[in-house]
């Protein structure tokens, strides 16, 4: 049984925990708070109190459960091996179970697990976004205080046109090496479809075929993250009947989030329903972000490659490093490319605050942790910011537009497109 | 009086945000990072800012009559900062300014909060160190480490933490503020308070201030790792290296249980059919660190071990990586790692380690050794399991005999961790009666309300 749906499973994770604090050193809250419950030690401390009976699913739980990113920083670092994100996760979800969701979160679940009203209603988003936002050159500001958004915060602009809307199903090339299905993902389909076509001619360019299955919607995380197992599962499903349809030869993400739901999460929440424990498993093993495919498994075609005269540094998004593993091919391939000079963060892999919701939910906590990755990216003298993932774009957009700073936010594959096509 | 009014007061004086009392925030301030502890929940959490918020906090634990228990990170393993009586923890970590870094006398000043690594950080652009450097030196603070009076990897050579405390602040437990030592190199006025409340673990007074001793860092260093196939030439090539006069900043050891279990999860290429293998380095000028090495490889050959040296940074990043792995590894074969701090003179090394092997036997327990064998600091890490009500019988049983076994050998209780609640039941062993009564005189003359970390060490 899944430790996302049956809590008790989570104790084998929580028992080997010693308790020696070594988490302290990397949970970006801690830094911040220097408090126990922020940090992985309190919340094992704490679930082994409610496995055990001594605690129950209270607001203050839920609110300790709250404060984690996510960002696995302390399961990569743990001597003991244990793995603290999953016991937050679970803990989350007996939590949403004992406790229900708040009303508005029901709301926005709903709306994500109904990919026909999410899209409808992202595009009445895109058309109606004047109204409450005032437009900067950096993005948006909210015109009066909507439910978590803080005045000063800087979000983008929805696109006009989602990618999924703009772009055809097929994208054939002469001689395929392999056949590619793309998961696109929210960021890339309502805010920044460049990247979605930045993709596309990318794996174009190394004679990779993409399908673009246009029934795709919301990976789901955003629901798990909250607890919300059913709806979660009810996602999964979706997207295994999606893409299994599918003759492909991998499942391409840009975003690390997306990437680790079909390579984590739908095995994890599809595990005890037959009709669709092993097609996730399927699915899971070549699932792949887009970096780990050219680097891994294709090889990058670096003769089509021309030159980008910039200088670059390079923001390690948690998920693609500690989720899907694939930070050094990000790296790789950014030092692949002619003229680009990269200018390494001191630490690229340090989480930039963002994490989805939570940098709405906990603006202030979420801006002083976003407010580190900015020293650092300005002790580099980098024109460009690289990034691999949707969300933390627009976590450190809203960074360089609060502080100031000149650098331009790109994504990686936007980077390597570019390089191609400076190479026709 | 009752807790609600304290905690009144202590809002009063502090302000809503440093106190914490809900419940589930306490559960998570009931534990340190010893394992096979209760652990109590304190009645309140307080986060003082500067030494007036810390006296604020010393009046009102007396006008209440109710315990305070100071706490740095809480990754100590003496179980010295659980709230054993209930009351008032008091949490350092918003104190956690470096005050002055003064390159010209080599010292440095620093609140209690300051992480140790961060100060490390802090005085390298001065070519100095900080030489205290426990396994959590990335994560505990100035103010427990001086107060648990940690060691770590370079005690031979460098000592323990209490050899570079030059001068303390501390709030006393009737809240006035007592200053001792200074940043003289020569200091020898009175009684030696500096040294008195360095390891007193939080119960004769509140660390507010610290001034510590920084030395050159060293220029050159040369990593090696000997292999053995018995303790006994395991333990001569440790006496011979000191008969040779070379003092590694350096020499740590591994049993086979530790080198198989290491090699089993870190895959670095240790011989797993070594019955024990040894971890060396030297520090220092140049001339003295080759010459030195040379001296080691000596003994070593002569003791019949097997020699690997390190060329470069990757092969000496290598050595290191198999002894940071060792407590890791071992923490990973079974859910409950109980890690002992048994320290005996050098010569004795070899002996403890065989006491080792057979109370392991003798109890039916998977116990791995490692530790600062130069030192004769030893740290015997039983795997267990503290959900098996009967294993954890033995294991007691085996704890009070490697400890026995320790102090025959003229060892002490504790070569880093200090005795907090762990050990204070062994405490009568090493210091007999009369030693137990000059603790507490020492602790009823400072603190004759018992409010400061009470049952601690000897405080009742």
């Amino acid at each position: 049984m899944s430790y996302l749906k049956q809590f008790p499973e989570i104790e084998q994770e929580t028992v080997k925990c010693m308790k020696c604090g070594n988490c302290q050193e990397v949970c970006p809250l801690y830094k911040e708070t220097r408090f126990e419950g922020a940090v992985a030690r309190g919340k094992v401390k704490l679930t082994e109190s409610v496995l055990n009976g001594d605690l129950t699913y209270t607001d203050k739980l839920a609110k300790i459960f709250d404060t984690c990113l996510q960002c696995k920083a302390c399961s990569a670092h743990c001597p003991c091996g244990v793995q603290p994100d999953k016991i937050v996760l679970a803990a989350r979800a007996k939590l949403a179970k004992e406790r229900g969701l708040p009303t508005v979160k029901k709301l926005i679940f709903k709306g994500l697990s109904a990919p026909s009203l999410f899209k409808t209603g992202m595009s009445v988003g895109a058309k109606t976004q004047g109204l409450f936002f005032k437009k900067s050159k950096d993005g948006m500001s909210p015109r009066v205080p909507i439910s978590g958004l803080v005045l000063r915060r800087v979000i983008p602009t929805l696109a006009s046109k989602s990618f999924l809307a703009s772009v055809s199903e097929n994208n054939k090339v002469a001689n395929p090496v392999k056949k590619v299905a793309f998961f696109a993902g929210c960021t890339t389909n309502f805010i920044y479809p460049t990247v979605g076509q930045a993709l596309i001619d990318v794996m174009k360019a190394n004679n990779v075929e993409v399908v673009v299955p246009k029934a795709q919607h919301c990976c789901g995380t955003p629901v798990l993250m909250h607890g919300d197992t059913d709806t979660a599962t009810a996602m999964a499903k979706s997207h295994v009947d999606i893409f299994s349809q599918y003759d492909v030869d991998a499942i391409i993400s840009v975003c690390g989030t997306c990437g680790e739901a079909f390579a984590k999460h739908y095995p994890e929440l599809l595990k005890d329903i037959p009709a669709y424990s092993e097609k996730a498993n399927q699915l899971a093993k070549k699932t792949y972000d887009f970096a780990q495919f050219l680097v891994d498994v294709i090889g990058l075609d670096k003769n089509k490659l021309g030159t980008v005269d910039a200088t670059v540094t390079y923001h390690e998004p948690c998920h693609i490093g500690r989720g899907m593993n694939a930070g050094k091919q990000q790296v790789e391939i950014i030092n692949s490319i002619p003229g680009v000079k990269y200018k390494p963060l001191k630490q690229p892999n340090r989480c930039c605050g963002g994490a989805g919701s939570f940098s709405l939910t906990h603006y202030d906590l979420s801006y002083k942790v976003l407010q580190r990755k900015m020293e650092d990216v300005k002790s580099t003298d980098a024109e460009y910011l690289i990034t691999g993932c949707g969300s933390c774009r627009m976590q450190l957009g809203d960074g360089l537009a609060q502080e100031k700073m000149p650098q331009r936010l790109m994504h990686t594959v936007e980077l390597l497109a570019k390089s191609y096509n400076n190479g026709k | 009086m009752s807790k609600e009014q304290l905690i009144q007061d202590l809002r009063q004086a502090l302000g809503q945000e440093n106190v914490i009392t809900e419940h589930e925030d306490l559960v998570c301030y009931s534990f340190d990072a010893t394992p096979d502890m209760p652990n109590p929940l304190p009645d309140v959490v307080v986060t003082p800012a500067d030494k007036e918020d810390v006296v604020k906090i010393v009046n009102l634990a007396n006008k209440y009559k109710t315990p305070i228990y100071p706490r740095g990170s809480g990754t100590n393993l003496s179980g010295g900062t659980i709230p054993l009586k209930g009351g008032i923890i008091m949490s350092m970590l918003k104190m956690n300014k470096i005050l002055e870094v003064d390159a010209d006398n080599l010292v440095a000043v620093v609140q209690p909060g300051v992480i140790i690594q961060d100060l490390n950080n802090a005085v390298a652009p001065h070519g100095l160190i900080y030489p205290p450097d426990p396994g959590t030196v990335n994560t505990a603070t100035m103010g427990g480490s001086v107060s648990e009076c940690s060691g770590g990897l370079r005690g031979l050579k460098y000592g323990v933490t209490k050899n570079y405390v030059m001068a303390l602040e501390v709030v006393l437990a009737d809240g006035k503020i007592a200053r001792f030592g200074g940043k003289t190199v020569k200091n020898v006025t009175a009684y030696d308070l500096v040294k008195l409340f360095t390891g007193a673990e939080g119960t004769l007074g509140i660390i507010t201030e610290i001034t510590v001793k920084l030395i050159p860092a060293p220029e050159a260093r040369s990593s090696m790792l000997g292999t053995f196939d018995t303790l006994e030439d395991a333990g001569n090539a440790i006496k011979g290296i000191i008969s040779a006069k070379v003092i590694p900043a350096t020499l740590e050891i591994m049993d086979q249980v530790t080198i198989r279990t290491v090699e089993n999860f870190a895959k670095v290429g240790l011989p797993t059919d070594a019955r024990a293998i040894l971890l060396i380095e030297v520090d220092g000028i140049p001339e003295v660190v080759a010459r030195e090495a040379e001296l080691v490889e000596k003994v070593i050959k002569e003791n019949n071990g097997n020699l690997q040296k390190a060329k470069d940074d990757k092969d000496r990043d290598n050595i290191w990586a198999a002894r940071r792995a060792a407590l890791p590894a071992l923490a990973q074969v079974k859910p409950t790692t109980v890690l002992e701090d048994a320290t005996v003179p050098r010569s004795n090394i070899t002996e403890m380690l065989m006491a080792i092997e057979e109370i392991a036997k003798k109890y039916n327990l998977n116990i791995g050794t490692f530790g600062h064998a130069g030192d004769g600091n030893l740290h015997p890490t039983i795997l267990t399991d503290a959900r098996d009500k009967e294993e954890m019988e033995r294991v007691h049983k085996a704890v009070d005999e490697i400890f026995k076994k320790a102090l025959a050998l003229g060892g002490t209780l504790s070569g880093e961790h200090g005795i907090g609640m762990a050990k204070s039941k062994y405490l009568e062993w090493e210091l007999g009666e009369n030693g137990i009564e000059v603790l507490n005189k020492i602790k009823n003359a400072l603190d004759p309300e018992g409010i400061l970390n009470p049952g601690k060490m000897a405080s009742k």
